[in-house]
């Protein structure tokens, strides 16, 4: 799977492009950096409620390369360009964390 | 090589300015992403660690054939129980630290999990040293 492939859930709202051929090969739920900078994997997509700048440098230096914010929180302007630097795809949804990785396994198969 | 940098309290966001930095160096210096990687994430964690405890503080980052060292010094309140510090899950961070998701009391594991060495000097009052080495070779 490849970040591409997420782009046609209808709940998820693509907020910075970056690789969209970046391989995706599972996921990781965590709101606390230092846990997900110990667990999560490279190649991983991050789902999360954080919105600010250091959720890219977090993904930058995991190998993570698109990141999820769940329940609607948008992210400012700074965490967007550095993205955009970083090459990190954010996107976002109305959903909790839950609910989305439950679409993600569902109906991507994740 | 040495590499210096300063961290600055003072805007909480610039945090990781330093880690990103000399990461990019290590990738123009040919180190392994995996080892590139390993070195990031604990030179961010206690970069993060030199903002929201120690009011900022000096990163000299020493790179040889087989080995990096990196130092970090502040000139913080120091760190009262050294065994307590280094147990996953306990954190003396601020509400608003907590807030941006750091304290989560995995950093200071977070950084002798990614480092080959780890050393801590620490005095109350007075500051704390702390330094990482990586090992090249093999």
């Amino acid at each position: 799977m490849v970040v591409r492939d997420l782009l046609d859930l209808k709940e998820l709202k693509l907020l910075q492009e970056a690789d969209l051929d970046a391989a995706i090969s599972g996921g990781y739920m965590g709101d606390l950096l230092s846990v997900v900078m110990g667990e999560a994997e490279e190649e991983q997509l991050w789902i999360t409620i954080q919105s600010h700048v250091n959720v890219v440098a977090v993904a930058a230096l995991k190998g993570i390369p698109a990141v999820i914010i769940a329940h609607g929180y948008e992210p400012d302007e700074e965490t967007l360009a550095k993205a955009k630097e970083e090459g990190i795809t954010l996107l976002s949804t109305e959903l909790d964390p839950f609910s989305i990785a439950k679409k993600l396994i569902l109906e991507k198969g994740l | 090589m040495t590499f210096n940098y300063e961290v600055d309290a003072s805007v909480p966001e610039m945090a990781g300015r330093a880690s990103t930095e000399f990461k990019s160096v290590l990738k123009q210096l040919g180190v392994s992403a995996k080892v590139i990687r390993r070195i990031s994430i604990a030179m961010y964690e206690g970069e993060i660690n030199m903002v929201i405890h120690a009011n900022g503080g000096t990163i000299t980052c020493q790179v040889d054939e087989n080995q990096i060292e990196i130092v970090m010094a502040d000139v913080g309140p120091g760190i009262p129980d050294l065994d307590l510090a280094m147990k996953a899950g306990w954190s003396t961070a601020s509400p608003q630290a907590r807030e941006l998701g750091f304290g989560a009391g995995m950093g200071m594991p977070n950084m002798k999990k990614f480092s080959d060495e780890m050393e801590v000097e620490t005095q109350i009052g007075v500051g704390t040293t702390l330094t990482l080495r990586f090992n090249l070779a093999a």
